[in-house]
């Protein structure tokens, strides 16, 4: 039977109007590769953008790690490819080494971990597995990924502005945030930072509400909330994070942007810099960072949130063993959700914050490992006595539940502010949040690409080079990040240029040689991705199989190359939830079976 | 570009190359072997390589701590009291994280060599068991109630007053260095008020003299203050009380042999109290390092000099430290010296000598 005939058929018939979108009228390359509205298209948007931004900033890290691996060398080569600016003498400058900093953190949390993962398997994801043609508004997620790609052009446009891209610090504290006097990369390089982020949070705000509106009222029929995979939980959670805590983002930036133009003092006082005497006075330093850590705690789990989701589903197929504990893994991502809204302060324990408050984010803060350690074991639990394929997409699973492990528990340190009073801001924090939101995340959505890869383009990837990813990158990201604890332990600052004056500090001269040369292997293993990426989109094996893991939930139940519509006929009905596998001696149940008259229950 | 930078693109151009074609070969030869067949040997090595990534994995930890240990800070104890209490609860959090940390890897990575795909293998359809998820909420809370209860304690006493006997101290932070100020005699700071501030002669801005532009009146307490760059001297066994502000952007005071810091903010003061317990010297020795020095590192980014942003805690013996104290001047003198005693004293023996200036 050719496509159309499938298409055809009395039955997709029936529901005409219910796909009145597909295969009609004819798309033109515009509409369909650059200015679509469909959801697929719109995912693939953001996994490329997000890809060139990851790739960006791994290569912004690699050029800063070669400073501090590699303090005394010079690098002639370099100041011929980057000029004066960021290369002086064959070293790379302070100026820029701090640019470096500040953009590979900014573009990976927010363009990378944030938009690239949630934008692409929200949007990816979100309608395959409930059931539905399209988001809720196709338009307002089409301008999402646009806003993004927006905020993207002016992030990049401020990494050629004569003074620098802004080098503060992700985190972008004022007064240094604030003041161009203080330092080179806060005057045009911020202004382009903020105006970026503005976009961006007007990009996620589209995202966000459309996952949300998409996810309650889209589903498809018999798919209650309680059948929902934990995908679309985790995701939903997300997206609700993100709409409870952008807006006061947007609102702390506001008020910088006014400081640093129209002469208000919100966040300024009692101020000489460079010689001059500021007239600012009654601002607080501190309330930016309470706006800030407000969004960005919640944000570290915006960032992880997804990736949960993905590695529980992904686990759970690939030991073709049901997800243990379901309503559990789903009360937990609600926990964290909630408690995540109260914990930003443990970024400021040593900012002199009331001693007393300190207490009650201390509180929080160990309260949420709580429902992180059920996440843990659940996981470990689905794993024990199953039957474990070791999908590509299996193993980054595995390895991002062994990462959050790692980098989970040292949460556990921080977040006790008697412990973190001795470990802030040292390389103890870098080596944390890295394990636990860098790397992690990164696995989660490297299983999620490996993983739904067949779905997004019909074709398969080659596993020897996905597996030779997986090592590399597994092995090289403990590599880096463990030794930084104990650089941590001794106290070793982070966000600095150069250790060699610190009597302190230099004793780590030859580690982090150790540490660059690993990044710089890591960071060239991720060709192997990208180029198993690109070149399977053309030329990889066509995917033969609708559903090549035998999985249960509706994505599978589409056609190879699904259209715009997902569906060619009805759209499926689901008559229980996603996770049937080893059942009564079958290897797996679709969603969309109906329960058998003597199956059992659980 | 040099000639061996182009070998180097070169090489790593082969290496990939070789990689791709492996690859692509490995694709082939599965589709002509039977795909299910190769599929289940490749699971068979990843499932052997999980195994080893683990047992390689723990001796790397241990083998990474051999390396590393001796040069945290944790074989010396603490220079200062509170440290002690930092130390302890750290060991306490790294056995029990560290226990937590074997344990679920070795199960994480068991499991998966353990349960790797076997052709009659019966899944075990295990959905949930209130028992199970019960107890691993349960032991973790109440594991980190404990550790709550020393942390909140140590907490309390570290943000605490001083005692009554504490040495205070003034630091400030500025674009990139460290200011300090004693009280002097009168053991009061005298006032300051940030708009004075000159870096020619009255760095902190100290209210020396009537200001009717800015309603400003000369604060006497101001003319005994002593205030010195980059190096502070305190007293072993002596608790300090740190009175921590900045001129321009955030920095934060790091002290890392005591354990402590505390940000420096503009137009907000901060403090922080510890008491030192060894000398400079005798840390020195116990180090075996004759160039030990504490360091004040500034945690908090501040700018392009972030990293250079040093200050020197010298901890000394109470003879040493007066002795110190003795010669130092107020600065009141130095922008002022006419107002100097030493000076007067001077220009009333030979009226008609030259002061240098
Ligand atoms: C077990 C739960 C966790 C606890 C108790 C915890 C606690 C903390 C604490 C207290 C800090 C501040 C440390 C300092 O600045 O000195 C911190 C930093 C950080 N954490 Fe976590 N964390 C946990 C999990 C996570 C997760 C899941 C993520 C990411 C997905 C994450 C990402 C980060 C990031 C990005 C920072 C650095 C912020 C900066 O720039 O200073 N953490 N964590
Ligand atoms: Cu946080
Ligand atoms: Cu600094």
């Amino acid at each position: 039977m050719s496509n159309e005939a499938v298409l055809h058929t009395p039955s997709s018939y029936a529901v005409h109007d219910d796909h009145a979108h597909d295969h009609h009228h004819h798309e033109t390359f515009i509409t369909k590769y650059v200015f679509s509205q469909d959801h697929k298209m719109i995912s693939k948007q953001f996994l490329i953008t997000g890809m060139v931004w990851a790739l960006i900033g791994g290569l912004l890290s690699v050029l800063f790690r070669l400073q501090l691996g590699y303090p005394d060398s010079k690098f002639p080569w370099l100041q011929d490819l980057l000029g004066k600016f960021w290369v002086e003498d064959g070293r790379i400058t302070a100026q820029a080494y701090y640019a470096l900093v500040t953009t590979h953190g900014t573009v990976l949390i927010f363009f990378v971990l944030t938009a690239g993962l949630s934008g692409t398997f929200a949007n990816f994801l979100i309608p395959l597995q409930i059931g539905a043609r399209d988001m809720a508004s196709p338009f307002m997620n089409m301008l999402s990924y646009w806003f993004f790609f927006a905020a993207s052009c002016v992030m990049f446009s401020s990494l050629f502005v004569e003074t620098g891209p802004f080098s503060g610090g992700w985190t972008a504290y004022p007064p240094l945030s604030a003041l161009g006097q203080a330092s080179p990369g806060s005057k045009t390089g911020m202004d382009l930072w903020l105006i970026s982020m503005a976009l961006f949070v007007v990009s996620t705000l589209l995202g966000g509400l459309n996952y949300v509106a998409t996810v309650l009222n889209m589903r498809t029929k018999g798919m209650s909330m309680t059948r929902l995979p934990l995908t679309i939980w985790a995701l939903f959670f997300t997206a609700v994070l993100g709409i409870l805590t952008f807006p006061v983002l947007f609102s702390g930036f506001i008020l910088l942007i006014f400081d640093r133009n129209f002469g208000t003092s919100f966040y300024l006082s009692d101020l000489y810099v460079n010689g001059t005497v500021l007239p600012n006075e009654g601002g607080s330093a501190i309330l930016y960072q309470h706006l800030f850590w407000f969004l960005a705690h919640p944000e570290v789990y915006i960032v992880m949130l997804p990736a949960m989701g993905m590695v529980s589903e992904i686990l759970s197929i690939n030991s073709r063993k049901p997800i243990f504990g379901y309503i559990a893994m789903v009360g937990s991502l609600f926990a964290i959700t909630c408690l995540s809204l109260l914990v930003w302060a443990h970024h400021m324990f040593v900012t002199g914050l009331n001693p007393f408050l300190g207490s009650i984010f201390v509180l929080f803060t160990l309260l949420i490992a709580v429902p992180s350690a059920i996440k843990v074991f659940n996981w470990l639990t689905t794993l024990w006595r199953g039957n474990i394929r070791f999908t590509p997409a299996m193993m980054f699973a595995i390895g991002f539940v062994s990462l959050f492990i790692s980098g989970g528990l040292t949460g556990i340190w921080l977040g006790n502010s008697a412990l973190d009073i001795h470990l802030h801001d040292t390389y103890f924090n870098i080596a944390h949040f890295h394990l636990v939101m860098g790397v992690a995340s990164f696995f989660g959505m490297f299983a999620g690409v490996y993983h739904w890869y067949p779905k997004m383009y019909g074709r398969q990837l080659n596993n020897t080079l996905a597996y030779i990813h997986f090592w590399v990158t597994m092995i090289g990201a403990y590599l880096i990040f463990w030794p930084m604890h104990y650089e941590g332990l001794a106290g070793m600052p982070r966000r600095y240029y150069d250790y060699s004056i610190w009597e302190s500090f230099k004793q780590f001269a030859e580690l982090n040689r150790f540490i660059s040369t690993v990044v710089i292997i890591v960071f060239a293993t991720q060709f192997l991705f990208l180029f198993n990426f690109f070149y399977s989109i053309f030329k990889g094996r066509k995917a033969t199989n609708p559903n090549p893991w035998g999985a249960n939930t509706l994505e599978w139940t589409t056609p190879i190359h699904p259209g715009h519509g997902n569906w060619p006929g009805e759209i499926p009905e689901v008559h229980r939830w996603a996770y049937d596998y080893g059942k009564d001696d079958r290897e797996f149940i679709p969603q969309t079976e109906p329960v058998g008259a003597n199956e059992s229950h659980h | 570009m040099t000639t061996t930078t182009y070998l180097v693109i070169a090489v790593v151009a082969l290496f990939f190359l070789v990689i791709f074609q492996i690859s692509k070969a490995a694709e082939y030869v599965s589709v002509l072997k039977g795909e299910e067949q190769s599929r289940k040997q490749t699971n068979k090595v990843n499932a052997f390589l999980m195994l080893g990534f683990m047992i390689l994995g723990l001796f790397g930890v241990w083998y990474c701590n051999h390396l590393l240990y001796h040069k945290t800070l944790l074989p010396l104890e603490s220079a200062s009291v509170q440290g002690e209490r930092v130390d302890s609860m750290l060991w306490v959090t790294i056995m029990i994280t560290g226990s937590v940390f074997i344990i679920t890897q070795i199960l994480l990575f068991w499991f998966a060599f353990r349960y790797q795909e076997k052709e009659n293998r019966k899944v075990f359809f295990f959905p949930h068991s209130n028992k199970l998820e019960v107890l691993w909420t349960v032991v973790p809370a109440i594991t980190l109630t404990i550790l709550i209860i020393i942390g909140l304690r140590n907490w309390f006493y570290f943000t605490g007053d001083a005692p009554d006997n504490a040495m205070k101290i003034e630091i400030t932070g500025r674009q990139f260095g460290w200011i300090f100020r004693y009280p002097g005699k009168d053991k009061t700071f005298g006032k300051k008020y940030y708009k004075l501030i000159d870096d020619a002669d009255n760095s902190l801005g100290l209210i020396w003299k009537d200001n009717a532009a800015m309603n400003l009146k000369d604060d006497p307490a101001t003319h005994d203050d002593i205030i010195t760059e980059s190096t502070v001297y305190v007293v072993k066994n002596k608790p300090v009380k740190l009175i921590i502000g900045s001129r321009d952007v955030i920095h934060d005071v790091g002290i890392a042999q005591f354990r402590l810091k505390m940000d420096a903010v503009p137009g907000i003061p901060t403090t922080m109290w510890f008491t030192p317990k060894f000398t400079t010297k005798e840390m020195q020795e116990k180090t075996g390092n004759p160039n030990f020095q504490y360091e004040i590192s500034c945690d908090q980014m501040c700018g392009n000099g972030h990293y250079s942003m040093r200050g020197v805690i010298e901890v000394v013996t109470q003879e040493e430290y007066d002795m110190w104290m003795i010669k130092q001047k107020p600065k009141y003198f130095a922008a002022f010296p006419d107002k100097d005693p030493a000076n007067k004293k001077d220009s009333t023996v030979t009226a008609t000598a030259v002061t240098p200036k």
